[in-house]
Protein backbone atom coordinates (compact mmCIF):
# COMPACT_ATOMS: atom_id res chain seq x y z
CA UNK A 1 0.00 0.00 0.00
CA UNK A 2 3.14 2.74 1.16
CA UNK A 3 4.50 1.66 -2.71
CA UNK A 4 1.16 2.88 -4.67
CA UNK A 5 0.40 5.79 -2.31
CA UNK A 6 4.09 6.72 -3.02
CA UNK A 7 3.54 6.41 -6.76
CA UNK A 8 0.41 8.45 -7.04
CA UNK A 9 2.11 11.45 -4.66
CA UNK A 10 5.04 11.03 -6.90
CA UNK A 11 2.81 11.31 -10.17
CA UNK A 12 0.37 14.04 -8.86
CA UNK A 13 3.70 15.80 -7.96
CA UNK A 14 4.84 15.83 -11.23
CA UNK A 15 1.85 16.93 -12.69
CA UNK A 16 1.73 19.76 -11.20
CA UNK A 17 5.55 20.70 -11.89
CA UNK A 18 4.49 20.61 -15.53
CA UNK A 19 1.43 22.35 -14.64
CA UNK A 20 3.16 25.08 -12.70
CA UNK A 21 6.01 26.12 -15.42
CA UNK A 22 8.76 24.28 -12.97
CA UNK A 23 9.40 21.91 -14.98
CA UNK A 24 10.45 23.88 -17.55
CA UNK A 25 14.59 25.51 -17.03
CA UNK A 26 13.70 28.85 -18.50
CA UNK A 27 10.66 29.61 -16.76
CA UNK A 28 12.46 28.87 -13.85
CA UNK A 29 15.52 31.41 -14.48
CA UNK A 30 12.78 34.11 -15.68
CA UNK A 31 11.73 33.67 -11.63
CA UNK A 32 15.75 34.02 -10.72
CA UNK A 33 16.61 36.67 -13.20
CA UNK A 34 15.39 39.92 -10.70
CA UNK A 35 17.32 42.21 -12.70
CA UNK A 36 16.16 41.16 -15.82
CA UNK A 37 12.53 41.08 -16.93
CA UNK A 38 11.46 39.32 -13.82
CA UNK A 39 8.66 36.29 -14.23
CA UNK A 40 7.25 36.35 -10.45
CA UNK A 41 4.99 33.57 -11.72
CA UNK A 42 6.68 30.72 -9.47
CA UNK A 43 6.32 32.76 -6.01
CA UNK A 44 2.61 31.62 -6.92
CA UNK A 45 3.20 28.42 -6.76
CA UNK A 46 5.14 28.27 -3.80
CA UNK A 47 1.75 30.13 -2.37
CA UNK A 48 -0.74 27.35 -3.79
CA UNK A 49 1.55 24.43 -2.27
CA UNK A 50 2.45 25.92 1.26
CA UNK A 51 -1.57 26.99 1.80
CA UNK A 52 -2.41 23.53 1.18
CA UNK A 53 0.81 21.66 2.81
CA UNK A 54 0.08 24.39 5.92
CA UNK A 55 -3.60 22.33 6.33
CA UNK A 56 -1.44 19.13 5.52
CA UNK A 57 1.59 19.13 8.49
CA UNK A 58 -0.94 20.70 10.88
CA UNK A 59 -3.07 17.73 10.87
CA UNK A 60 -0.01 15.44 10.18
CA UNK A 61 1.83 17.22 13.16
CA UNK A 62 -0.54 15.72 15.91
CA UNK A 63 -0.76 12.03 14.50
CA UNK A 64 1.71 9.23 15.43
CA UNK A 65 0.49 7.17 12.44
CA UNK A 66 -0.64 8.17 9.26
CA UNK A 67 -4.42 7.01 7.61
CA UNK A 68 -2.87 3.95 6.53
CA UNK A 69 -0.61 2.91 9.72
CA UNK A 70 2.21 3.97 8.72
CA UNK A 71 4.77 5.66 11.61
CA UNK A 72 5.07 9.36 11.17
CA UNK A 73 8.72 10.60 9.95
CA UNK A 74 9.06 14.01 10.12
CA UNK A 75 12.53 15.66 10.60
CA UNK A 76 13.21 16.58 14.06
CA UNK A 77 16.95 18.44 13.83
CA UNK A 78 15.91 22.11 14.69
CA UNK A 79 19.47 23.07 14.48
CA UNK A 80 21.20 25.29 11.73
CA UNK A 81 24.75 24.73 10.93
CA UNK A 82 27.42 25.11 8.18
CA UNK A 83 26.33 21.97 6.68
CA UNK A 84 22.71 23.23 6.36
CA UNK A 85 23.84 27.07 4.95
CA UNK A 86 26.34 26.02 3.04
CA UNK A 87 24.64 22.82 1.42
CA UNK A 88 22.28 25.33 0.44
CA UNK A 89 24.35 27.77 -1.21
CA UNK A 90 25.58 25.49 -2.95
CA UNK A 91 22.32 24.12 -4.19
CA UNK A 92 21.26 27.20 -5.12
CA UNK A 93 24.09 27.87 -7.57
CA UNK A 94 23.72 25.02 -9.16
CA UNK A 95 19.74 25.76 -9.33
CA UNK A 96 20.71 29.22 -11.00
CA UNK A 97 23.43 27.94 -13.73
CA UNK A 98 20.35 25.03 -14.95
CA UNK A 99 16.94 26.23 -13.57
CA UNK A 100 16.38 22.70 -12.46
CA UNK A 101 16.34 21.78 -9.29
CA UNK A 102 15.57 17.62 -8.41
CA UNK A 103 11.87 17.12 -8.86
CA UNK A 104 11.67 19.19 -12.46
CA UNK A 105 15.33 17.13 -13.57
CA UNK A 106 12.91 13.70 -12.83
CA UNK A 107 10.22 15.47 -14.74
CA UNK A 108 12.20 16.25 -18.05
CA UNK A 109 13.93 12.80 -17.48
CA UNK A 110 10.64 11.72 -18.18
CA UNK A 111 10.24 13.84 -21.42
CA UNK A 112 13.12 12.28 -22.53
CA UNK A 113 14.81 15.26 -22.51
CA UNK A 114 18.51 14.35 -23.14
CA UNK A 115 19.81 17.58 -21.58
CA UNK A 116 17.60 16.50 -18.40
CA UNK A 117 19.55 13.06 -18.28
CA UNK A 118 22.97 14.62 -18.49
CA UNK A 119 21.83 16.79 -15.20
CA UNK A 120 20.14 13.93 -13.43
CA UNK A 121 23.61 11.63 -13.99
CA UNK A 122 25.55 14.48 -12.65
CA UNK A 123 23.16 15.40 -9.54
CA UNK A 124 23.16 11.41 -8.84
CA UNK A 125 27.06 11.83 -9.12
CA UNK A 126 26.47 14.79 -6.74
CA UNK A 127 24.97 12.51 -4.43
CA UNK A 128 27.13 9.61 -4.23
CA UNK A 129 30.10 11.90 -3.98
CA UNK A 130 28.15 12.95 -0.66
CA UNK A 131 27.12 9.10 0.15
CA UNK A 132 30.89 8.01 -0.18
CA UNK A 133 31.88 11.41 2.16
CA UNK A 134 29.96 10.31 4.60
CA UNK A 135 31.15 7.04 4.84
CA UNK A 136 34.48 8.10 5.12
CA UNK A 137 34.02 10.76 7.45
CA UNK A 138 31.92 8.66 9.68
CA UNK A 139 33.37 5.25 9.59
CA UNK A 140 37.17 6.14 9.20
CA UNK A 141 38.60 2.43 10.65
CA UNK A 142 35.73 0.94 8.38
CA UNK A 143 37.34 -1.06 5.43
CA UNK A 144 34.68 -1.38 2.80
CA UNK B 1 13.36 45.22 -11.84
CA UNK B 2 10.89 45.19 -14.50
CA UNK B 3 7.97 41.97 -14.85
CA UNK B 4 7.95 40.04 -17.83
CA UNK B 5 3.65 40.47 -18.10
CA UNK B 6 4.02 37.97 -21.46
CA UNK B 7 5.13 34.99 -19.50
CA UNK B 8 3.50 35.69 -16.12
CA UNK B 9 1.03 32.72 -15.38
CA UNK B 10 -0.30 33.48 -12.03
CA UNK B 11 -3.39 30.74 -12.23
CA UNK B 12 -1.30 28.16 -13.79
CA UNK B 13 1.31 28.92 -11.02
CA UNK B 14 -1.18 28.50 -8.36
CA UNK B 15 -3.15 25.95 -9.75
CA UNK B 16 0.38 23.81 -10.15
CA UNK B 17 1.19 24.80 -6.42
CA UNK B 18 -1.86 23.37 -5.32
CA UNK B 19 -1.19 20.08 -6.94
CA UNK B 20 2.09 20.09 -5.44
CA UNK B 21 0.67 21.10 -2.38
CA UNK B 22 -2.12 18.06 -2.81
CA UNK B 23 0.83 15.81 -3.50
CA UNK B 24 2.89 16.30 -0.12
CA UNK B 25 -0.24 16.56 1.65
CA UNK B 26 -1.19 12.93 0.57
CA UNK B 27 2.48 11.85 1.14
CA UNK B 28 2.61 12.93 4.88
CA UNK B 29 -1.14 12.12 5.62
CA UNK B 30 -0.66 8.14 3.39
CA UNK B 31 3.47 7.66 3.92
CA UNK B 32 3.83 9.32 7.12
CA UNK B 33 7.18 11.46 5.26
CA UNK B 34 8.42 14.86 4.01
CA UNK B 35 7.95 14.95 0.28
CA UNK B 36 11.53 15.91 -0.29
CA UNK B 37 12.66 14.57 -3.45
CA UNK B 38 16.94 14.74 -2.85
CA UNK B 39 16.08 13.46 0.03
CA UNK B 40 13.73 10.15 -1.32
CA UNK B 41 16.13 10.13 -4.51
CA UNK B 42 19.44 10.16 -2.28
CA UNK B 43 18.28 8.06 -0.02
CA UNK B 44 18.32 5.31 -2.65
CA UNK B 45 22.02 5.74 -2.62
CA UNK B 46 21.76 4.42 0.83
CA UNK B 47 20.14 1.18 0.21
CA UNK B 48 18.59 -0.51 3.59
CA UNK B 49 15.84 -3.13 3.67
CA UNK B 50 12.35 -2.23 3.37
CA UNK B 51 13.44 1.26 2.61
CA UNK B 52 13.76 1.20 -1.10
CA UNK B 53 10.17 0.52 -2.98
CA UNK B 54 8.16 3.38 -1.55
CA UNK B 55 11.62 5.60 -3.02
CA UNK B 56 11.88 3.94 -5.96
CA UNK B 57 7.76 4.12 -6.64
CA UNK B 58 8.25 7.73 -5.90
CA UNK B 59 10.76 8.40 -8.03
CA UNK B 60 9.27 6.52 -10.98
CA UNK B 61 5.52 8.50 -10.42
CA UNK B 62 7.97 11.86 -11.13
CA UNK B 63 9.60 10.72 -14.05
CA UNK B 64 5.49 8.80 -15.39
CA UNK B 65 4.46 12.07 -14.89
CA UNK B 66 4.30 13.41 -18.01
CA UNK B 67 2.79 10.64 -19.78
CA UNK B 68 -0.13 10.94 -16.89
CA UNK B 69 -0.16 14.90 -17.80
CA UNK B 70 -0.67 13.71 -21.80
CA UNK B 71 -3.93 12.34 -20.96
CA UNK B 72 -5.11 15.26 -20.69
CA UNK B 73 -3.07 17.79 -22.59
CA UNK B 74 -0.21 18.50 -24.45
CA UNK B 75 3.03 18.00 -22.71
CA UNK B 76 4.86 21.46 -23.01
CA UNK B 77 8.59 21.36 -24.30
CA UNK B 78 11.12 22.03 -21.30
CA UNK B 79 13.16 25.07 -22.67
CA UNK B 80 17.29 23.98 -21.17
CA UNK B 81 19.21 26.59 -22.67
CA UNK B 82 22.31 25.54 -20.83
CA UNK B 83 25.30 23.85 -22.09
CA UNK B 84 26.52 20.33 -21.32
CA UNK B 85 29.20 21.19 -19.15
CA UNK B 86 27.09 23.80 -17.32
CA UNK B 87 24.48 21.24 -17.10
CA UNK B 88 26.98 18.95 -15.55
CA UNK B 89 28.33 21.29 -13.27
CA UNK B 90 24.77 22.09 -11.65
CA UNK B 91 23.79 18.64 -11.58
CA UNK B 92 26.85 18.23 -9.32
CA UNK B 93 25.77 20.94 -7.98
CA UNK B 94 22.61 20.56 -6.81
CA UNK B 95 23.24 16.58 -6.28
CA UNK B 96 25.90 17.88 -3.68
CA UNK B 97 24.21 20.54 -1.92
CA UNK B 98 21.11 19.07 -1.59
CA UNK B 99 21.80 16.35 0.22
CA UNK B 100 24.71 18.58 2.94
CA UNK B 101 21.81 20.40 3.07
CA UNK B 102 19.25 17.83 3.64
CA UNK B 103 16.76 19.11 1.26
CA UNK B 104 15.70 20.94 -1.79
CA UNK B 105 13.24 22.73 -2.69
CA UNK B 106 10.22 20.24 -2.16
CA UNK B 107 11.52 19.21 1.06
CA UNK B 108 12.32 22.59 2.81
CA UNK B 109 11.11 24.78 0.29
CA UNK B 110 7.15 23.21 0.16
CA UNK B 111 6.98 20.80 3.13
CA UNK B 112 9.72 22.98 5.23
CA UNK B 113 7.92 25.86 4.90
CA UNK B 114 4.14 24.26 5.61
CA UNK B 115 5.99 22.82 8.76
CA UNK B 116 7.26 26.28 9.83
CA UNK B 117 10.61 25.05 10.39
CA UNK B 118 13.16 27.25 10.91
CA UNK B 119 15.74 25.25 9.46
CA UNK B 120 14.09 24.85 6.44
CA UNK B 121 12.94 28.74 6.38
CA UNK B 122 17.24 29.20 6.53
CA UNK B 123 17.86 26.46 3.97
CA UNK B 124 14.98 28.02 1.62
CA UNK B 125 16.19 31.66 2.04
CA UNK B 126 20.21 30.75 1.01
CA UNK B 127 19.49 28.71 -2.35
CA UNK B 128 17.16 31.03 -2.77
CA UNK B 129 19.83 34.10 -2.35
CA UNK B 130 22.26 31.84 -4.27
CA UNK B 131 19.91 31.46 -7.45
CA UNK B 132 18.90 34.65 -7.75
CA UNK B 133 23.12 35.75 -7.12
CA UNK B 134 23.98 33.36 -9.69
CA UNK B 135 21.93 34.56 -12.67
CA UNK B 136 22.57 37.78 -11.81
CA UNK B 137 26.10 37.14 -11.62
CA UNK B 138 26.09 34.76 -15.08
CA UNK B 139 23.90 37.46 -16.85
CA UNK B 140 26.73 40.30 -16.19
CA UNK B 141 29.80 37.64 -17.40
CA UNK B 142 28.10 36.77 -20.47
CA UNK B 143 27.16 40.34 -21.33
CA UNK B 144 30.77 41.83 -20.92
Amino acid sequence: MPVVTALLAGLLFGVGLIVSGMADPSKVLGFLDLAGAWDPSLAFVMVGAIAVGLVAFAIAGKRTLSFIGQDMKLPSARHVDIRLVGGSLLFGIGWGIAGFCPGPALVALGMGQAKAVVFVVAMLLGMGIFELAERATRHPARKD
Amino acid sequence: MSIDWHAFTPYASLAGGVLIGLAAASFVLLNGRIAGISGILGGLLRPAAGDVAWRAAFVLGLVAAPLAYALFAAVPAPRISAGWMSLVAAGLLVGIGTRYGSGCTSGHGVCGLSRLSPRSLVATLAFMAAGFATVFILRIATSL
